[in-house]
């Protein structure tokens, strides 16, 4: 369990960055938090000839910037730094909601958001929420910046439309219409492990507080996480006397999991139905409470 | 996040029936903070791959394979590796090193052992066996070469699981068509006929699948040949250097003494470092003898998984029968024993399953007969519990059972089945697995499940369960009992030295992995010889320090070696006081040792005058006559000082005639058969009637190890076992694929329960001293894990209405089963139907 041999470079600015992965194109591979690439390296799964450290970065990309309609963070921002800011809970609570989930506290002093987005594991919970906030993602090279709509970034399961010599500088969350409330629901084995099957969960209110729309990202259920329109099930219910599991049946209809060693693909798509009936409730009364303020 | 358990004082025994050293202040028996942890907890404890930084680094080429022929081995491309040393395959090993290894525990109902080489010669067995080894001068750089050799393989077909291995289509070993490995039969009475004749008879499939020790440190081996001096100094993570020692020696054909083991701090055993010598064991030394060089290697994970051992893979069908109070008649068991690919520790997981299964019970007839079988899969060896969960887990199922069928409260019919502590000692009429008679020394059985029932409110559980109903919620009470055999023998010895320094340094030859030797041993020693704890350091698993000794293993330490420290210290203590007899010009009689003197009883001080007294350190100066003096303490023992008593008047020797000089002894202790030890574990679950998630609300164990050194020792081995018990019950499980694939390799998908899954434990004891040896202990370091399985189970089956018959059990297992049971598949318990409004329990004899 030892990495080949690798070339090691440290960049200073964002700017030298840029220019090392343009050198060494499809040979070299970020390196943000490791939590998730170091022990691919030492399991051998992947052997890249550089790595390209960003964690001297941190002036420039250890930020968590929150504006009247977005949540920005910063590529050096750690899972720890985005679930403690203040702000950011205040704009989107369902940012601090999944992050809570993410491994142990351990890991997400060293892991970051944007690694995990980045690293498009289809059991990850930040992907899921950048797709229920409509996200974008900043990707930096030789060539200039661009963004890309989270409806293009996840390709596959460990795929993503990033290419090789880009970085990525930032993720950017929507934030959701007034009277909108959201809930994080998963099933994992023990606390802290990827889940079994989870949920982000949206609910917005109309000014009579019936359900105007309500939206869920599922993560281990598919190859990507998979978003799913639930207005039509719950539209015009009252907030606290909705049916979700009509929301959960029709999210059940469009998932399509694989079978593990922990779970069986009818025991998941089974917690797709049951736990957009309990993220859907926590949602809603999130949402009626959101509007009282 | 830490395990919240209660440290409550712990009153000492009731009645001080036991120790001898019982009477006289001291520590034995208190709660003395383990004083290994600051050294552990702040990071300067000193692991194998601590040591050696010099040494050039092994990896090992690993079967990819579960059952294949080397066609070829081309190490061509690894040749190019910079940094690359040597490279061994089967082909180079010579001597002893080329033979198979040691069948360690031969056993005549084994009647097909077989056992790997150190490189697979021709053939592999298993994914993970060692093809080829790679010494370099890093580790990393000895992965790069493994990487590049390249091993033409002819795959055969994998015979995985224990139906195909019974099955037996294709073989393991050609020369084991049946792939039967060990056939043995066990019985008291007439099971068959006694069943047959039985008012009500049951069937029942209970399994239990494989999983594993996973000490948080691996194996790992360093070796130095010293060519000078023609000795070898090894350091190896085992739990037994001393057997070690003797198993290199052989191998490498060096004299012993010429061959030293150290056993450094050990991450953790459980069970799979008592397993000797693995084949890295030999081929570390053998390398490091040819190379000249400082060789080592540390296992990985990854290997851990696929190249150490697993355990607890065992298929039962079981028929009882039994009377309408619930009482069994006959029990008949057969099991299917998965011993994996080879067998070098013989068969003793199955044995002690077989012995240890009928727990605190008397049945009127038992026969057990089971097949252990060869699969393509990682050897198996003991396994914290050993055999002992899956009997347990049998037993226990059997029993609730029983009172589902009769309609009984499971524990009046636990109760109804139990040895009396009238009937103690209790034979059971069986063969134990340390070849002496299965008979339960001491013991109050009934009383421990009183205590447990009690500890857990069972009687009100009613309550608990309909409140939890009223909120929708899905609770339920398990209970299961365990018997443990523990200290098995032959022997073990220590060696206790009083320095003149007044110190006192025990060695002792098993190893420690953590149990907190290093606080027990001083405190018996201590106790022993009347001085403080803090004068007193413990040497374990260091064959420089003490040659002979059998290993950390079967909840042995406390019995075996605590009782050789015992009496090494007694010795010394009346060597102590023969001396100091002398020297005070005293009767023995008179004299008392204690804070570290030895002063004349009853000696009036009411003069303000101190009595006669003498240091122990200045008898150690007079047991040690010098001639050379080299600091103040030596100076009083040289033959001028004229010192008191430093050497007798006249004309003899300077200590007394048939005297050893030095202040010291060893002593060793050898049971006569194994002493049991008992407990009964109560737990509260929860299971969520959607998710199917299941968490253990509560979990209670009494427990009876005898006479109790240290109470906060002893609850930290019941907590460590319970935690391990519930990841075997809810998380832990092997898997292997068709192929004989191992998928879940890695801590991200072989779970073990993290502190957040593990419950608070609340516990209770019982102090039955064992008369078997002069301590009056009992072994406790597998007393947590025994009844795991089965109190889960027994939870889990009483939240849910119907049976739980296999473990380890998921979620989604559990959810599976609520569908089967939903579709009729699944029979409801009687109990749980009884519950339902309109229907009656019906009585059909069999
Ligand atoms: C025990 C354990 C449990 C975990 N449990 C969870 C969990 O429950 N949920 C969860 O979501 N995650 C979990 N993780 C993963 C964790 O969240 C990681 O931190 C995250 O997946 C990756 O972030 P990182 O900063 O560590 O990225 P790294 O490991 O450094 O990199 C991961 C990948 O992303 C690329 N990358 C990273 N940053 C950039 C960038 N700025 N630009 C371009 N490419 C980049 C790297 O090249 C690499 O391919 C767990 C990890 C561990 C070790």
């Amino acid at each position: 369990m030892k990495p080949p041999a690798f070339v090691y470079h440290r960049p200073g600015s964002v700017a030298e960055a840029v220019e090392t992965l343009a050198e060494l194109g499809a040979d070299g591979k970020v390196l943000a938090g490791g939590q998730s690439l170091v022990p691919v390296l030492n399991m051998r799964l992947a052997a890249p000839a550089a790595l390209v450290d960003i964690n001297r970065l941190g002036a420039e990309l250890a930020f968590v910037e929150t504006t009247a309609d977005r949540v920005r963070v910063g590529a050096l921002a750690r899972h720890a730094q985005t679930e403690r800011d203040e702000a950011a809970f205040a704009a989107l609570p369902l940012l601090r909601q999944a992050t809570r989930h993410v491994a142990h506290q351990t890991i997400r002093n060293r892991g970051t958001t944007v690694g995990s987005i980045v690293h498009a594991d289809p059991a990850a919970e930040l992907p899921a929420v950048l797709m229920l906030c409509d996200g974008t993602m900043e990707l930096a090279s030789a060539g200039g910046t661009r963004s890309v709509l989270v409806a293009d970034f996840f390709l596959g399961p460990l795929e993503s439309s990033l290419s090789y010599g880009e970085l990525a500088l930032a993720a950017t969350f929507s934030l959701p219409p007034p009277r909108t409330g959201s809930a994080w629901v998963e099933v994992s084995r023990r606390a802290g492990d990827y889940a079994l099957c989870g949920l982000g969960l949206t609910v917005s209110l109309d000014e009579d507080g019936r359900i105007s729309r309500a939206r869920a990202a599922y993560i281990s259920v598919g190859p990507t996480p998979v978003l799913v329109d639930l207005t039509d099930a719950v539209a015009g219910q009252a907030h606290d006397a909705a049916d979700w599991s009509a929301a959960g049946a029709l999210a059940a209809g469009k998932v399509d999991p694989d079978e593990d060693i922990h779970a069986t693909a009818d025991y998941r798509r089974h917690l797709v139905g049951v736990l957009t009936s309990r993220a859907g409730r926590a949602a809603s009364a999130h949402a009626a409470k959101a509007a009282d303020r | 996040m830490t395990i919240d358990a209660p440290v409550r004082p712990q009153a000492p025994p009731a009645t001080p029936e036991a120790p001898a050293t019982s009477g006289r202040p001291g520590p034995f028996g208190k709660a003395i903070p383990r004083r290994e942890d600051l050294r552990l907890a702040a990071g300067d404890g000193r692991y194998l791959d601590d040591l050696g930084h010099e040494a050039l680094a092994a990896a090992f080429l690993r079967s990819p394979h579960a059952h294949a022929r080397i066609i070829d081995i081309d190490i061509t491309d690894a040749l190019g590796v910079d940094g690359l040393v040597a490279i061994y395959t089967y082909e180079d090993l010579d001597g002893r090193v080329a033979e198979p290894l040691p069948l360690l525990i031969p056993h005549p109902a084994l009647h097909a052992p077989r056992t790997n080489y150190p490189l697979a010669n021709g053939v592999v067995n298993h994914v993970g066996e060692a093809v080829a080894m790679v010494v370099a001068t890093d580790r990393y750089i000895a992965e790069d070469a493994v990487e590049r050799i390249r091993v033409q393989w002819e795959p055969l077909p994998a015979v995985v699981g224990l139906p195909a291995a019974f099955a037996a289509e294709h073989a393991v070993h050609p020369d084991v068509p049946d792939n039967v490995a060990a056939h043995m039969v066990q019985s008291v009475g007439e099971a068959h006929a006694a069943i047959d004749a039985a008012p009500y008879t049951m069937e029942l499939a209970l399994h239990v699948e494989r999983s594993a020790s996973m000490p948080l440190e691996g194996k790992g081996v360093y070796a130095r040949w010293d060519a000078d001096d023609r000795s070898l100094r090894m350091y190896s993570s085992t739990q037994t250097s001393t057997s070690v020692r003797f198993a290199i020696a052989a191998k490498l054909g060096i004299p012993v003494d010429r061959v030293e083991v150290v056993t450094p701090d050990v991450g953790g055993g459980f069970g799979v470092k008592i397993m000797h010598p693995w084949p890295e064991e030999v081929l570390v030394p053998w390398a490091a003898i040819r190379l000249g060089r400082e060789v080592k290697w540390v296992e990985d994970r990854r290997e851990h998984f696929i190249s150490s051992a697993h355990e607890r893979a065992q298929e039962h069908t079981v028929r009882v029968g039994f009377d309408a109070d619930g009482r069994i008649l006959g029990l008949d068991v057969r099991f299917l024993h998965d011993n994996g690919a080879y067998t070098p520790y013989g068969i003793i997981v199955p044995i002690i399953s077989s012995t240890q299964l009928l727990g605190p019970y008397k049945l009127g007839s038992y026969r057990v007969e089971f097949h252990s079988l060869y699969t393509n899969t990682v050897l198996v060896t003991p396994y914290r519990g050993a055999g002992r969960a899956h009997g347990c887990f049998v037993m226990e199922r059997v029993m609730d059972a029983i009172a589902d069928h009769r309609g009984l409260d499971r524990a009046v019919v636990r109760e109804r089945n139990m040895i009396q502590p009238d009937e103690m000692p209790y034979d059971q009429g069986l063969i134990f697995q340390d070849g002496r008679p299965l008979i339960y020394d001491t013991g109050d059985f009934p009383a421990s499940l009183h205590k447990a029932l009690a500890l857990v409110d069972w009687s009100g559980f009613a309550a608990v369960r309909d409140a939890a109903r009223a909120e929708g919620r899905s609770v339920g009470i398990g209970l299961a009992t365990y018997v443990e055999g523990t200290g098995v023998g032959p022997y073990e010895g220590a060696h206790v030295r009083v320095e003149t320094s007044g110190d006192v340094v025990v060695a002792t030859g098993l190893t420690t992995q953590g149990q907190g030797h290093e606080t027990v041993f001083a405190q018996i020693a201590a106790q022993e010889l009347g001085v403080p704890i803090e004068r007193v350091t413990v040497t374990t698993g260091d064959t420089r320090r003490f040659k002979y000794g059998v290993g950390t293993f079967a909840s042995r330490s406390a019995v075996m070696s605590g009782n050789a420290v015992a009496a090494a210290a007694r010795k010394v203590r009346a060597k102590a006081l023969r001396l100091a007899a002398a020297a005070l010009a005293a009767d023995e009689s008179e004299l008392e040792l204690a804070d570290g003197e030895i002063v004349v009883r009853g000696f009036s001080s009411s003069d303000g005058l101190p009595g006669p007294r003498i240091a122990l350190a200045t008898v150690a100066v007079l047991a040690n006559p010098l001639r050379y003096a080299f600091d103040e303490e030596a100076q009083r023992a040289t033959q001028f000082s004229g010192q008191m008593g430093a050497t007798p008047a006249g004309d003899g020797p300077p200590v007394a005639e048939g005297e050893e000089p030095g202040l010291e002894a060893t002593g060793w202790y050898s049971p006569i058969r194994s002493t049991f030890a008992n407990g009964v574990h109560a737990c509260v679950v929860e299971t969520d009637p959607e998710t199917a998630e299941i968490k253990v609300l509560r979990y209670c164990v009494v427990h009876d190890c005898g006479t109790i050194i240290n109470p906060m020792i002893v609850e930290g081995q019941v907590h460590g076992g319970v935690a391990q018990g519930v990841g075997g019950a809810l998380y832990e499980r092997i898997v292997y694929d068709e192929s004989g694939q191992l998928v879940n390799a890695s801590f991200m998908d072989f779970l073990m329960p993290y502190a957040s899954e593990v419950p608070r434990v609340e516990t209770d004891h019982l102090t039955s001293p064992s008369p078997l040896n002069p301590l009056g202990v009992k072994g406790v370091g597998e007393a947590g894990i025994i009844p795991g399985h089965a109190v889960i189970a027994s939870a889990v089956e009483d939240a849910e209405g119907f049976r739980i018959d296999r473990m380890p059990i998921s979620p989604s297992e559990l959810w599976e089963l609520r569908r089967r049971h939903a579709a009729g598949e699944v029979p409801s318990l009687r109990r749980a139907s009884s519950l339902q409004p309109g229907s009656s329990l019906r009585e059909e004899p069999a």
